[in-house]
């Protein structure tokens, strides 16, 4: 239980079950992200040809904006009766938490994103014309991109004093050659134009270069001084 | 030191009156552009300006990393602030000189948005130093800054791959200039990395006594709570 393994795996069991009783995060994900795509669907109103060709942005910020909602909550939620504090104290890495907390994020970010394909693909009549088995790959590295970052900077922005407004503004500058390169891979592999191969090992890249720098500099966020 | 601040202050006052008259009258009319390219000796060494001020914040917030210096800090405040001043004179002077050249206003071109991304990141930046509680703001300034300059090749790969429309560098990318245009391009980048150092040391020092008000303050009502009443 307390080799660092352990540790994490024992505070990503805990988030689950919080989040599996309450499902506060996923439901307002989940609405949030039903929100986004309905508005649109209503102001674009594209044919399949187009839809296919704008679809990867619109998939994409659709879920980046859901994606902020839980990410949000990450730490917010142990600020209630001085959990983080706790936390701080405590002998335990700081870097298992957070692979902790980043792999929580993933989990649900994930099981948004496998509810809400099917609605994008019956919205906007979508057919991937490219390899679609990519997607995948696409689809698990953009997420990693986006709750790695997010969870690094959510840890900084839940010490702030206007709290859920600063996490966007910190993450979104940082995540947009990370963004570009999901918007891009997934236009790709469904307008079947391109190759998607070098904003993959983009996205590859982004990711080793991000996992590292934030689980170097974790420690120090969470102990602020 | 004391005596150097106006000294470099006169020489800036110079270098820019002189700079200013090489743009508008020494240098020679550009045969396709006409006067419009004029623009260019402020919109790059704008550019380059910028670039050195973002540099330097990135060392600062290292070096503030390293061995927890308030100094450090202080400088990194500074140059970040004032590289954002430099990089919206870049990100306003280009359009004005795009508009009549390429037709646009703006495009999605490699240097136009790599130069737009760092404003953004510099921009989050300031905005987080703003929000934090005071006693933080520099260790996480610090992270962020490292993480934005992570951030620039990453950026730069992914545009360069999107696509690539701007005029090719004149300096150092096979292009050539007329002499006199780069001894006014020179001079005028000199006189605005003078006119960035004189504004950084100001705005440096004032941090500094800031702090040093701030903590007089914090004391003065520590000892009042102390006084018997």
């Amino acid at each position: 239980m307390s080799t660092p393994a352990g540790l994490t795996r024992a505070t990503l069991v805990k988030d689950l079950r919080l989040e599996w009783r309450s499902k506060d995060a996923i439901n307002s994900m989940l609405f949030f992200a039903l929100l986004v795509v309905v508005i649109f669907s209503f102001s674009f109103d594209p044919t399949a040809e187009e839809s296919r060709r704008i679809a990867g942005g619109l998939v994409w910020v659709a879920f980046l904006f859901a994606a902020v909602v839980a990410l949000n909550q990450t730490w917010a939620r142990e600020l209630r009766n001085q959990v983080l504090d706790a936390y701080r104290v405590s002998p335990a890495p700081a870097n298992s938490l957070f692979l902790a907390k980043v792999l929580g994020n993933f989990i649900f970010v994930s099981v948004l994103e496998a509810l809400m394909t099917p609605l994008f693909v019956v919205f906007y009549n979508l057919r991937a014309i490219g390899p679609a088995y990519q997607l995948l790959v696409v689809a698990a590295l953009g997420t990693w991109a986006l709750v790695v970052n997010g969870t690094f900077f959510a840890a900084m922005s839940v010490r702030t004093r206007n709290r859920e407004m600063m996490l966007p503004l910190l993450l979104f500058p940082i995540t947009i050659p990370a963004l570009l390169a999901m918007v891009e891979a997934t236009s790709s592999i469904l307008t079947g134009e391109f190759s998607a191969k070098f904003w993959i090992v983009l996205l590859a890249v982004y990711d080793v270069v991000f996992t590292t720098a934030c689980l170097l500099f974790f420690e120090i966020v969470l102990h602020g001084e | 030191m004391k005596r150097a601040f106006p000294i470099l202050a006169i020489l800036t006052a110079g270098l820019l009156s002189y700079g200013l008259y090489g743009a508008l009258v020494q240098a020679p009319t550009e045969q396709t552009m006409g006067d419009v390219q004029r623009i260019f000796y402020y919109h790059v060494p704008s550019a380059w300006t910028a670039f050195c001020l973002f540099f330097v914040n990135l060392v600062a917030s290292i070096v503030y990393l390293w061995q927890r210096n308030p100094k450090a800090d202080a400088l990194a405040l500074a140059s970040a602030e004032v590289g954002v001043v430099f990089c919206t004179v870049v990100l306003v002077t280009g359009p004005i000189w795009a508009r009549p050249v390429w037709g646009i206003w703006w495009t999605w071109d490699l240097r136009l948005t790599l130069t737009l991304v760092l404003w953004l990141i510099y921009v989050s930046y300031l905005m987080l130093r703003r929000f934090s509680s005071s006693g933080q703001t520099p260790v996480m300034a610090a992270v962020l800054a490292v993480l934005g300059a992570l951030d620039v090749p990453l950026v730069y790969f992914s545009i360069w791959f999107f696509r690539t429309q701007h005029p090719q560098p004149v300096i150092g990318g096979g292009g050539s200039i007329d002499p006199r245009m780069l001894h006014v391009l020179l001079i005028n980048w000199l006189a605005f990395m003078c006119f960035a150092v004189l504004v950084c040391w100001s705005r440096y020092h004032l941090e500094i006594l800031r702090r040093q008000v701030d903590e007089t303050q914090a004391l003065e009502s520590l000892l009042a709570a102390g006084r018997p009443r």
